[in-house]
Formats: C-alpha cells, structure tokens, sequence
C-alpha cells in the first residue's frame, strides 16, 4: 500500500512543525505543515491525508489557558471536518500543545491544567513553573500508534500539563484501557535521580488514546528523540559503547512511534 | 458598554498555591492560610449579555473552571483581595488573546477603540491586617506597569477598571522648536528634553552642548528651526546606543577610534592572515544585525548577543522579555531572514537575598517614593521573562549564566542572544546581502505603535535616576513575533518578496527607516499610514516609538499583492507607510504636510566627532596575610561551591525549553548530577552531523584590579569552555558585550582602552575573529540611600565574550562529568598564585569595593595565548581524536577523552567538585605537585590562573593522550572513583563525599 500523507498544522505560535515532519520523513512518510487558516479557508486538503498532528508550541502564549483558543478555533471552523477525517480508518495525534488542543476542542477527555509536581527528595514542591527534562513512559492499551512499545524514555516541556479529569472519567479511562501512556520511573528518571512523574497527573497520565486507539494525545515529545544524539545521557552511554568497541547507535526510543503511525497504512 | 468576566478554577489550582508557598517564604510573619485566583476579562465593545455568556463559555474550560458575567468570583470567606492589572498603554497579551477569542467565536473584528483588558484578582486569606496584604500588593505588581487595588474581606462590590489610553494632546501634529536660544537653554534642552506646552520635558535627548549647536548652525543655515520630529530624530540617530559614539570616537593617541583599531582591527588582521581562501570563516561581519559564519556549503551560522539593562532595572519581567524578542529580531534581521535556532541568556545581578527587600533599600528620587526593585525580585523577574519570550517563540535556550556582585546593585545587566541559520543563496540570490531600492514600498509589519519605549535609545546612554522615564518600558509579545517570523522565514522570504528587512528595535521606525533609506538613498514616508494601537500620539512619538514585534521591509511594488496576502493568511498586520526613495534626503510626512525633512548625510553622518580623553589609572594590590587566609580549606571547598557564582542555577535550566526544534546536543546541565555547563553543542540541521559550539567567558571580577587582565581572561575562557566541548581554534569566532560604567571619566576610558587593547592583543594570538559586538556604556545609578543620602553605584566594567563554533561531527562532542570509575584525572596547564579578585578572596570578604586609590587583593591572572593556544589545539585533536586515535581491542577508537571541564571561577576546587558532582562519582587526587608557581595549599585549590582544563581519560588511551600532550604542560593528579573525593594538597588533605558536594552544589537557588 501506499505511504500515508500528514498534515501538521501550524499557526498562532505552534513550533514543533519541522522536528515532527522530519521524524515522520525518517519514517518513510510525507509531510505537510499548512497552517490552520489555510486549512479553514481549503479543508478539503484533509481527505488527502491519512494522519493530522496537532504539534507542540505555544498556541496565543497559553494565554487564558494552554491550548483553549486555538482549540476553540479548531472546534468552530474544523469541527465537522475533522469529525469526518477520524470517521474513515485514519489516525490523529497532539502531541504536547497539541493535546492540551484536542482536549480544548473536545477530541479526547480530560484537561492539561498547570504542573503541580509532588515533593519528591530534592525537587521543589507544589512549583506551578514550566519544566524541560525527560521522562519514562510505561505503555498499555492497543493503539497503533504504539504497537510493539513497552516502556519509551522522551522529553517533556510544558508549563500545562497535569492530567486532570473527574473521578468517573479517570475509572472509564481505565475501564477502557485507553491510558496508553504512565510515568514510571525508568531509565531517565533513574540515571538524573528525577521523581517519575513530573507534573503531578492524575494516576501519572502522560499520554491517552481515542476512538480505538487512532487518536493518541501526549504531553512528552517523540520527535524530539529521534536520534542517538539527541538523547540526555547519550555522552555518558557513548562512553560504555566505546569501551566496549561496539558501534554508537544512530537512532532514538522516539522514532519507533512515528514508524508505527506510517506502518498502520502499509 | 463595558462588561466583565471573570473566571476561576473549581479543582485545587497549582498556580495559587504557588502565590500561598512563594508568599509564605517571603512574609514569614503574616498569618497567610490561603490564596485564590480568579482571572478577569473587562471587555469594552459593543456585546450583549447573550454575547457576553457566548465569550465566557470559551474562556472556560467547564471540566476545571466556572466563570460568571455578573460579578466576580471570590471564595467563600477572605480577609483581603487584590486585583491587580497593567497601565493603560502597556502591552496586555492576555486581553489581546481573549479579545481574539471573543472574535472568533461572535464572529466579528472589534472596532476600533474596542478592547478587552485582563486583570487578576487574588484573595488572602488568614489573620491579615491591612498592612500585611499592602505588603503584599507590593510583592505582588510593579507600579511601573500595573495597578493594583486592595479590598477587604467585607467589601462585595469590585468596581470595574478600564485601563484605556487617554492622551491629553491634541495628539496628530508636530512642534517647532526654537533654537535660537542661549547656550544654557540649549544646553538643558539637549540633556533635558524639549519642554511641551504645559512646561513638561519629554525626556532627554542625551545631545551634548556641541551636538545642540552643530544642530542649530545646520537649520540656520537652512533659515529655520527644526521641528519636534526632526530633532528627536536626530538626537536617536546620534545616541551613544545607536552610534557607539565612545568606541568610534578618538581617544588619546587612537585617532580612528578604540572599536575601528581594536576591535574591528583585530578581525582584519585575522581575515588577512587567513587569506581569503579556505580558512576565513568570516562571510558577513559587523555590517548586519547579526555576524555571520560560514556553517558549511549550504548555510551560515548567525549570532548577535544584546543588553537590555536599564528597562530590566524598571520592569524585570518585560525588560527581559524585550531583551530575548528583540535579539531574535536581530536574526530575523539578518541578510534577508535568518530563523533563530537558539538563544542564551545572562544575568549579572546583585546577591539575591530572600525576604521583601534587600538589606538596603534605594531610591530614584530625593522624596524616596521610588524604590529600587530588590535584587531578588530582579532576578525572578528576568528568569520569568526569557522564560516567556524563549520558550513560546519555539527557540531552545541553550545556554545561559548568572553573575553575581554588589556592583550590579544599581543597575544589572540583562544579556541575550541569539543564534540564527540560512541559507548562503536561494534561486541564484544571496540571502546574506540585501538592499532596499529606490521606488521600493516601505512596508512596516507586526505589532502596531503605541508610546511604549520611547527614549529608549537615548534613555540607555544615561544613568538610572529619579528621571528615567517610565515610557522606556516595553513588554515584548512573542507570539505575535512568532506569526511574524512563521510569515518570513516560512514563505516570504523563500518567495524573493522583499530586497531588504531591518528590525524595530531601537529609535523604532525612525532607526528601521533610516538604517535602510542608507541603502536606497532617501526615503518619503506618511506618518498617517502607520497603524496605531490607540489615538492621540505625538508625530514625533509615531516616529520614536519602541513598541515591539515589528519590522520593515523593503518591497518591491510588483510583489505588494503577493506579500500582503501572506501575512494576512498568518493573521500579522503590514502596512505601506512610504517610499525608498534615491533623493539624498530622509522626509516624513503627515496628510501632505512635511515635518521632517533632513539630508540623509546630515542625518548619519552630521555628529560632531567628540575627542575623548584618558588618564592611566593603577591599582595597587598587596597579598592577603596569614591570617586573613582561610583555615579550614574543606569548610571553604563547601562554601565555595553553594555561592551562586559557582554553583547550580538548575532551576533556570530546568524552565527553560532547550530541546525544542530538536537541535539538542549536549544539554545545559550535564551528568547524572545535573550540573550547569558553560557551553552546549547543537545540531541544527537533522541530515548533518555537523555541529554548532557555543560558549560564554566573563570575568568581570577581575575589573578591580586590570581590565586587560579581565578582557584576556574572558576571552580565554570563552576559547576555552568552546575547546572542552568539542570545538577547535580554527573554527571558532567571538563576540563581545562591554557593559561599562561612568564612561564619560578618563579613568574609565583608560579601563576602556586597555580592554579593547587585550581584545586585540588576545583574539589576534589565538586567530578567532570578533563578528558582532554591542556596548553599553552608563550602567551607572545615581540616586538616594534609606535616609535620603546621594548614592552613585556604578557596575564593574564587564566584558562577556560568546564563542561560536562549528565542528564537522557531533557525535564527538564533550560534557563536563566523570564517566566512569578508574578513569585517569589529568590537568592542562600551570596553577599560579593569581588569586586577585577570585571567588575565594571575595568568599573571605577580602574585597575593597571599586575605588582607583583603594588596594585589592592578589594578583589578577595572566593570560599566556601562546602556550594555552597550543595546549587547546592539543585537545582539540584529542577530543576528536582524528589525527591520535588507538587501538582497544584491535578496533580502532576515535576520541580518547572521556570528559573536560574547563577551570574557571572557583578554581581548582570548583572544577573538581563539577566534574565529580556532575558523574557522581568520587575521585582521588594529589595536587602536591601541579605545575605553576602557586605553593600554598589555598592558592593551589583557589587560584582561577588562565589556560587550565581538567580531562578525564580510560586507561587504555592514557598513552595516546599523553602522546598528543608531549612538550606541554600536563600531570596526572589521580583518578575516578569511591564515594567521596580527597585531595592531597602540600600541608594538607581535603575530603568530602559526593553527597556532600552535591547538597552544597545545589544549595544556593534550592528553594527558587
């Protein structure tokens, strides 16, 4: 079958539009960035597409509340389209910004509220501040945007991203099996002595998937972990590689996602 | 009609416990039990109730907020509530976002007029008194941009605020100015400003008597006065900001000037040794908005580092922000567009005590109303700010310091930087090259004008004092640059739409405008086309105006069509507000009427040349004695490394997004301990494994004693910190940010001169170009103690040099931790008695403050660029291991360094510590036998001598280093590993275990 087609959208201060479109190129696809206007003013350019990514960035400066304007802006003038785009066998992701929109705009439950990290050795309590480090994900559930992955270490970088949802809500979650991703304290965590989970989510969500796992929504960044290099530790690992005369890898725990999402349609 | 809405959480909200830990810290004594948070919306426009309920709904998100369109907000009981919200004029980013929400969803455009405005109101609770939540207010806003208002618990009514502009002129018109007057007058006209109708100056025009005169001898020969316009024009044109009067004027014997002989000089030298074949890294130098080298075939590597001290001294948080938007622009203004791929930072401030002030409160102003913001909150402020100019403009942070020093008490000095990348040509064109044409349209884009930052460019060439307008003020919004950077970097620029691009920064079109009418030779341009964020501004204010996220461009009139429509489909305003034009003359017009109309020549070339000079300034030093040395040397080793010079600024790091575009190499804190480095490595195009090296070198400490020997040792250590991760000598540029202070002494320019005569001497002996540079010459304050005394606090003249450099292959990259337990500790270079003005001698309060008669400490150190540049070079091969590699196993391996740190501030002592902290791992050392004249176990561990680096190497490639090493100067001081580090000195031992290292490392920021 033919390789799928991506759109990522851009616009009002998204910026993780390149790193996303180049993972996705490493992973045999093709990519688009078109911007959200661009897609109001021609929606019909969904259907030739057969993955949309809401990427990271900082849509109006989380101004009013991360992700609620340009979600807003999704669910009035895309609302239908995009309805339409996941009622064929497509998939759909938000990664960071890009979650905290489709919660916004209602496509998964749920909501990204200020980091409120648990006090945890030496690490600030109760610090509603941005935070950029890495972390270790457990994965669960059948997305196919995770197939074969059971735990991935990747970067996180938000000031929002607490998940957050009613108690009824988080039990048919997990009814669901629909968690696709935990915090858990794995390699990252363990190498930088850094609590596992860093924003203080609920049951240490990091990650949830809809409509029968096409629909992934993540605060951590896949894209930004596509290489050997790219990795926090990777120094440190090159060292044991080298002693033991075998060859650097090349690539990162990240790609493994991307070349899922393009595997779906092959 | 005016509405309200307001908004507030209904789950524990993070974001108020944060105000209830932060203030709890701060007031120690106030009873504080609880804080909540409700935002408010004030919408002024034409909506009905029903609209009203339509916009709230999405400014709500109903799983974890309420809102009501009736009244605010508040929890059930409180003792006090503030509301606080910004100025009328100042820049309000979230009532920007919600207006634009509230659009979206009635769909229709707000008229003009028509605005919505935010606020916040936080309610206390606990047994607070009136006074407590004044406090409160206090920490809470900054008088200068907000308004704040404290209600008590009983009150229910909370009156709505409509913070709109209204400006008392007649606004749209320009005034004569008579200069027909005598000199006094003119003299207090150039440092006061022109006087307005009622009587009030405008604010300086930082023109000297000479200046004021040249000025008046040039429109009487035109038979007139020059109008408002014309003369605020020419005042910013030839500010000491704009035109760097002191580095380009003559001083002493220097006829060309410090900047041409010294500076530039430098770079011509190298250029020419170089040839212009293979070698010369230099594409574009000292001409653009950023410097230029060459990154490979394809690209070029740019960089620009700013200051943005006094607005920072005023409004930390906005100062800031500006600082990081602005130098992005900087980029953005490079050739025809480059994109930012990186951004550093640097903070030199006064020690940031904690409680509501500092141990001294100052003053602007002899009545004592204006206080200077403590240095805490200074701090604080500027992390906040570049954490939100950089992060929500998608570039990483990759490197950054803080400085600390009493000095910086006054004023601080705010830097930021930015990288940036294009390509070398597109379609045949050169991107690096640009030129606006004549017939051109001026086309500004962006943000619109408002009286924000007016005077900041002549405001920057004067002291902070009671007078500093609060105007200078600007509050950057990053996401609107952002859309505009999307709209030039995606597409315009790629499409060939425009023949030159500057950035607003300072003198705002006035600078823009001009800087490109040099290109084209003249311009026309129509005052009445400018769009403006609220009626009633001054022409003069129209032309000078700061306000941020805008740039201009030169358009060519065939391509209006195309331009204008990409930036309207990424929702970013440009507008034709004139003509380049090749008529010799720079005119602004309102309706058809001229009120500006300067020769161009007259304009940039007219200022009279002021000859500058110097008197030698010497300062005596003497040794410490015996007993004013330290005693128990494991006591100071852990003193030394929780001074916030020294230790972990983690909590900056941490906030700051380094890992966006996906560039990321080597990170800002390094090792399983985390520790900060003093230089990053990014890859910034992801099918290349080449590499970009960037570094920063300060040393202003060392100011007290010789600014040659600080300017040697900060170039030094930026070479240096560049070297150990990975970069070589001969692909390695610099930059340079003088922050001077009182530079109008000839006792300052002496300092002045010899600085720029070691940055000749130093960057010519280790053959690395300077590409940009700025300066910023009056961080002086002058005000009033807490009893009403005079005060001047001048900063210690502070160079910060950046490193850029490229490398062919990342993977080959350095960081600074211990790898691996029975590694070899080896040290580069000689240790000498040279603890003038170090962090040791300042630790042990052996610092006189900066005085010319005064005596200091020690002898500052000395930099020997010839036999450090060889022993860089040495590493450079060793690290990348292409000409030394060896054989483990029969496989050939590259590299043979394991980690490198290079010495700095704190010495031997701070290196170590690093180095073990970062690998948490232990190591034994002797130090019994360093070379160098330092003997004396203090100076040993203490001494911050030039040219050391410490290297961590497996036993394998010992011989292969120690190979590349022969003939210079090298020992091995132990190795890697236990659990704690022992350092063997001539009289004594010094131990301490990882985890005691690691607490004191991170102990100075640990609850910020």
């Amino acid at each position: 079958m033919k390789k799928p087609h991506i759109i990522i959208f851009s616009g009002y201060g998204l910026n993780t539009e390149d790193e996303t479109k180049y993972a996705f190129e490493l992973a045999g696809a093709t990519a688009d960035i078109v911007h959200i206007n661009d897609i109001i003013a021609r929606p019909a350019i969904l259907k030739q597409a057969q993955i949309i990514v809401f990427p990271g960035g900082f849509s109006y400066g989380d101004d009013t509340g991360s992700g609620k304007a340009y979600g807003n802006r999704l669910k009035h003038h895309l609302g239908e389209k995009i309805e339409k785009f996941l009622s064929r066998d497509t998939l759909l992701a938000g990664i960071c910004n890009g979650f905290q929109i489709i919660t916004n705009a209602g496509i998964l439950p749920g909501a990204l509220i200020a980091n409120d990290p648990p006090a945890c050795g030496d690490a600030r309590a109760g610090s509603a501040r941005y935070i950029c480090r890495w972390v270790d994900l457990e994965v669960k559930g059948n997305s196919p945007w995770l197939a074969g992955i059971k735990t991935i270490s990747i970067p996180i970088a938000h000031g929002e991203g607490k998940y957050y949802a009613p108690k009824e809500t988080l039990a048919k979650l997990a009814s669901e099996n629909v968690i696709a991703l935990r915090y858990v304290e794995g390699e990252t965590a363990g190498h930088f002595s850094l609590p596992a989970n860093p924003n203080g989510s609920l049951l240490n969500i990091a990650g949830i998937t809809g409509y029968n796992g096409r629909v992934l929504g993540l605060m951590p960044h896949p894209e930004r972990a596509v290489r050997f290099t790219q990795l926090p530790h990777w120094t440190y690992l090159r060292e044991s590689y080298s002693r033991q005369g075998k060859a650097l890898p090349t690539g990162a725990p990240g790609l493994q996602i991307f070349k899922n999402a393009v595997n779906y349609f092959i | 009609m005016v509405a309200r809405i307001t908004v507030t959480t209904t789950i524990p909200d993070a974001r108020a416990n944060g105000y209830l830990k932060t203030l709890k810290a701060i007031f120690p004594t106030i009873s504080l039990e609880g804080v909540s948070v409700t935002d408010a919306y004030t919408i002024e426009a034409k909506v009905s109730k029903r609209d009203c309920e339509i916009v709230a709904k999405q400014l709500t998100n109903p799983l974890v907020e309420k809102y009501s369109t009736d009244s605010v907000l508040a929890p059930e009981s409180y003792s006090y509530a503030i509301e606080i919200g910004y100025l009328p004029g100042v820049t309000d980013n979230v009532g920007n976002t919600a207006r634009q929400t509230g659009e979206d969803c009635l769909g229709r455009k707000f008229k003009e007029g028509e605005a919505v405005y935010s606020s916040r109101f936080i309610f206390l609770n606990g047994d607070l008194t009136l006074q407590d939540a004044k406090a409160v207010e206090r920490e809470l806003h900054n008088p200068l941009i907000e308004r704040a208002t404290v209600f008590s618990g009983a009150q229910t009514e909370f009156p709505i605020v409509v913070p709109k502009v209204k400006l008392a002129r007649a606004g749209a018109r320009a005034d004569e100015v008579d200069l027909n007057v005598g000199d006094i007058s003119l003299e207090k006209l150039g440092k006061e400003g022109i006087q307005d109708a009622g009587g009030k100056r405008r604010g300086p025009l930082s023109l000297s008597l000479r200046a004021m005169k040249v000025i008046r001898e040039h429109f009487a020969k035109l038979g007139r006065n020059p109008t408002d316009v014309e003369l605020e024009s020419l005042a910013q044109t030839w500010s000491e900001h704009c035109k760097h009067t002191i580095f380009a004027d003559p001083l002493d014997e220097v006829k060309e000037g410090i900047y041409r002989r010294y500076i530039k000089g430098a770079t011509e030298k190298i250029r020419q040794r170089a040839g212009k074949g293979q070698k010369d890294i230099c594409v574009s130098v000292f001409t653009d908005n950023s410097g230029a080298i060459a990154f490979d075939d394809k690209y070029l590597v740019t960089h620009k580092v700013e200051t943005h001290n006094s607005p920072s001294a005023l409004d930390p948080f906005g100062g800031s922000v500006t600082a990081i938007v602005g130098v992005n622009r900087d980029t953005l203004g490079f050739g025809l567009g480059a994109k930012p791929i990186a951004n550093v930072y640097g903070f030199c401030v006064a020690p940031p005590a904690g409680g509501p002030n500092d141990s001294t409160m100052l003053f602007r102003d002899k009545a004592r109303k204006q206080e200077l913001l403590p240095a805490r909150r200074i701090l604080e402020g500027v992390v906040r700010g570049i954490n939100a100019g950089g992060n929500q403009s998608g570039i990483p942070t990759a490197l950054g310091f803080v400085a600390v020093d009493p000095s910086y008490r006054g004023k601080p000095l705010i830097y930021g930087g930015t990288v940036g990348l294009i390509p070398r040509r597109l379609n045949g064109k050169r991107l690096y090259e640009k030129k606006a044409k004549a017939g051109d349209h001026i086309v500004m884009i962006g943000g619109r004008v408002g009286a924000d930052g007016i005077h900041g460019a002549t405001f920057s060439s004067e002291s902070l004092s009671g007078g500093s307008p609060a105007t200078a003020v600007q509050i950057g919004d990053p996401i609107t640059q952002k859309k505009l950077s999307d709209a030039i970097v995606r597409e315009a620029r790629d499409l060939g739409l425009y023949s030159s691009i500057t950035d607003d920064g300072a003198g705002g079109l006035s600078g823009s405008v001009g800087e490109m009418a040099k290109e084209s030779g003249g311009c026309v341009v129509d005052l009445d086309k400018v769009p403006l964020k609220y009626q009633g501004l001054a022409l003069w204010q129209i032309w000078l105006s700061e306000s941020q996220e805008r740039m201009t461009l030169a358009v060519p009139k065939k391509n209006w069509t195309a331009l204008k429509k990409i930036f309207e489909r990424h929702d970013v305003e440009a507008t034709r507000i004139g003509e380049f034009t090749n008529s010799g003359r720079c005119v602004v017009r309102f309706g058809n009427k001229k009120v500006m109309d300067i020769e161009m020549s007259f304009l940039h070339d007219g200022r009279p040349i002021e000859i500058q000079k110097s008197k030698k300034v010497m300062h005596t030093h003497k040794e410490p004695t015996a007993s004013e040395r330290g005693k128990d040397l494991r006591e100071a080793l852990l003193q030394i490394l929780a001074r916030p010079n020294i230790g972990s600024i983690s909590f900056i790091s941490e906030q700051y997004d380094h890992e966006v575009q996906g560039t990321s190499v080597t990170k800002p804190l390094q090792g399983k301990g985390r520790v900060n480095a003093d230089s990053a490595v990014l890859q910034p195009l992801p099918d290349s494994t080449r590499g970009i090296v960037l570094a920063h070198g300060y040393c202003p400490w060392y100011s007290q004693i010789d600014t040659y020997a600080m300017t040697a040792a900060s170039i030094d250590t930026a070479i240096r910190n560049a070297v150990c991760a990975g970069a070589s000598r001969d692909y390695l540029a610099i930059l340079d940010n003088f922050c001077w202070s009182s530079s109008n002494t000839p006792e300052r320019l002496y300092e002045l001169k010899e600085a720029a005569r070691a940055c000749f001497d130093i960057a010519t002996a280790y053959g690395t170009p300077f590409i940009s540079g700025k300066d910023s010459m009056f961080n002086d304050f002058r005000g009033f103690t807490e009893s009403g005394k005079d005060i001047h606090i001048a900063a210690q003249p502070t160079l910060l040099i950046s490193a850029l450099g490229v490398i062919s292959d990342v993977t080959k990259a350095m960081t600074i931790d211990f790898k691996q337990a029975g590694d070899s500790i080896y040290l580069i270079g000689e240790t000498n008695d040279e603890l003038g003005a170090s962090e040791y001698l300042n630790m042990l309060g052996l610092r006189k403050p900066h005085g010319l008669t005064k005596s200091v400490y020690g002898e500052v150190p000395r930099v020997d660029a010839k036999e450090n540049a060889k022993a860089y070079d040495a590493l450079s091969r060793a690290i990348s291991g292409k000409e030394h590699p060896y054989k483990l196993e029969n496989v050939r391996m590259s590299g043979c360094v394991a980690s490198a740190i290079s010495v700095g501030r704190g010495g031997l002592a701070a290196a170590i510590a690093k180095s073990v902290v970062a690998g948490q791992f232990g190591a034994n050392i002797n130090l019994k036998n360093v070379p160098g004249n330092a003997k004396r176990d203090d100076s040993i561990l203490f001494s911050e001598s030039q040219g050391r680096i410490l290297v961590s190497v497996r036993q394998e490639a010992k011989s292969a280093f120690e190979k590349i090493y022969q003939g210079l100067t090298l020992i091995e001081i132990g190795k890697v590993g236990g659990e704690s580090v022992s350092i063997e000195l001539p009289k004594a031992r010094v131990e301490a275990s990882v985890a005691e290292l690691t607490t004191a490392y991170r102990s100075f920021f640990r609850n910020w």
